[in-house]
């Protein structure tokens, strides 16, 4: 299912990968296991969503990538290197844009920058973010407080931060999950767009499916609570989709295996067989 | 901007009015309770002790405010990350803060004593501290995980994170709670001034009063106090607005 793991300095062939993790967090009436045989690959560039019920574990999936935490058992390596400690080369978005209300949309951006880049002049880091602002079609909102803009916009701005420092790797933890279906469709393109324009390899939590199958190159399919790895889907479809895609029968087929694989992970019967 | 100032002047005035009408409706003598043209004579004769007097309240009450503000904002931080230190510290800071100031007035002159200046601080700063302490702890404490993870994932110190986001975002609670303790700290100043013996300050001026049968001195008081409480709100209001002017939405 995974690739095979390649060696430390060779030719890296997956950017992402989670081998056989294992994780239980202690709680007051014992051992709550999260995670149990999590397998994660996801080669340079690409685009990994992540898909399984509600409380399997898929945000402990980002805080291992992300080097927030330790998994009990198993491993993770990014670009070859095991995975000990948050590093600088990771971007994070969440379901909560957590834009900070006192600095303007431009220094919300700039934010990340302050920190992996102290020496880079102010006058750089400002190109940079109006280039990122731009492309996410929030130029001349650079000035505004966070609290002067939609929730969508927000959720841009908040794209824009968690790519400014180009990481290599983007973690994604339902960025979209609060807005509304029209906006939401708006920033899967935004979203396709930057991934065009950036360099940043992606992993994706989601609840939407055709999210899912619309910007993802893999769809990785959890099981309940303890998670692991149950199914993974490679997605067949033209880099340069649009909405359009996901009306067509090849996409369908897609979603309705991935829809009951998620039956399957929540416990339930393949509808008709019940 | 012109009825900015003016709606609370015109509300002073009518407040004024009202209470001149009360008294004279009553028929009330200056003994039983002053009316406000009983005022500025009793101004004008004591001028200068409520400038001398005015001053010792006003220092002692910022001085101790700002120890409030240094050590509240401490134990904020202390019972804010960590919770052993808020399950441990809690209970010991709602006790002493339930337990009335004005019993340890007689304590605390008893151990610093002839101490009045300390005395007086002291209380301004034990009266003040407490809800500045709860709202900073309760700020750090709410902070939403995410605000930490953005910089915690790209390796940033955890000072780091306390100075560019913890910090910032407590602000706003900071002020709420400082406005609070801004008119506690008067409190606790005067409560000093006037239980303890040969005090000094308006509570002392205000304790004269009594002993001399000065009612309109007393009343006198009674108004340069609220005045000088308005004053120091204000500057807090003027901190707030520079210092997390943010959190004003306009027009919500």
């Amino acid at each position: 299912m995974a690739a095979p793991f390649t060696t430390k300095g060779n030719s890296i062939e997956n950017l992402i990968e989670i081998k056989g993790a294992r994780h239980a967090y202690q709680t007051a009436s014992g051992p709550l296991p999260v995670l149990d045989g999590l397998d994660v690959a996801v080669p340079s560039g690409t685009f990994a969503a992540v898909v399984g019920p509600s409380g399997c574990g898929k945000s402990t999936l980002t805080r291992l990538v992300a080097g927030l935490m330790k998994p009990d058992e198993g491993e993770v390596w990014l670009h070859g290197e095991r995975v000990t400690g948050p590093r600088k080369t990771v971007g994070m978005a969440f379901q909560n844009p957590v834009l900070l209300e006192w600095r303007t949309i431009l220094d919300n951006v700039i934010l990340p920058l302050e920190i992996v880049a102290p020496t880079m002049p102010r006058k750089d880091r400002i190109a940079r973010a109006m280039e990122l602002l731009d492309m996410v079609g929030l130029t001349g909102f650079e000035g505004k407080r966070p609290s002067e803009l939609s929730g969508g916009m927000r959720q841009r701005a908040s794209l824009c931060r968690s790519i400014v420092h180009k990481p290599e790797v983007l973690i994604l933890d339902e960025p979209f999950g609060a807005l509304d279906a029209f906006t939401r469709e708006d920033l899967w393109q935004t979203m396709r767009d930057l991934r065009a324009a950036e360099p940043f390899t992606a992993v994706l939590i989601t609840h939407d499916l055709r999210e899912s199958v619309f910007l993802g190159d893999q769809v990785i399919v959890l099981s309940g609570r303890p998670a692991r790895t149950q199914y993974v889907m490679d997605v067949d479809l033209p880099a340069d989709r649009t909405l359009d895609v996901l009306f067509t029968p090849k996409a369908a087929d897609m979603l309705h295996v991935l829809r009951d694989q998620i039956k399957i992970a929540q416990g339930r019967d393949v509808e008709g067989q019940a | 901007m012109f009825r900015k100032i003016a709606t609370p002047v015109i509300a002073i005035l009518i407040f004024l009015g009202l209470w001149e009408l009360l008294v004279w409706a009553n028929g009330w003598p200056n003994y039983k309770m002053a009316s406000p043209s009983d005022l500025p004579p009793a101004f004008w004769k004591y001028k200068e002790l409520f400038f001398v007097m005015g001053w010792q309240t006003l220092w002692r009450t910022i001085v101790g405010l700002f120890l409030a503000v240094i050590v509240g904002t401490l134990i904020g931080m202390i019972i804010g990350f960590s919770k052993l230190a808020r399950d441990a510290l809690y209970p010991l800071l709602i006790g002493f803060n339930a337990i009335p100031k004005a019993t340890l007035v007689p304590v605390i002159s008893l151990i610093f004593i002839g101490q009045h200046d300390f005395n007086t601080i002291l209380m301004a700063f034990m009266i003040s501290f407490f809800p500045i302490a709860v709202s900073v702890g309760i700020g750090l404490s709410t902070l939403e995980p995410e605000y930490r993870d953005i910089l915690r994932a790209l390796g940033a110190s955890k000072f780091t994170i306390f100075r560019k986001i913890a910090l910032p975002k407590t602000l706003p609670e900071f002020f709420g709670a400082l406005k609070v303790s801004a008119t506690l700290a008067f409190i606790g100043t005067n409560l000093v001034e006037i239980v303890s013996p040969h005090g000094r300050g308006l509570g002392a001026l205000f304790k004269s009063g009594e002993t001399n049968g000065d009612y309109p001195l007393m009343f006198a008081v009674l108004i340069a106090l609220a005045f000088l409480g308005i004053i120091l709100y204000y500057a807090v209001i003027f901190l707030e607005r520079v210092f997390a002017g943010w959190a004003d939405r306009e027009g919500n």
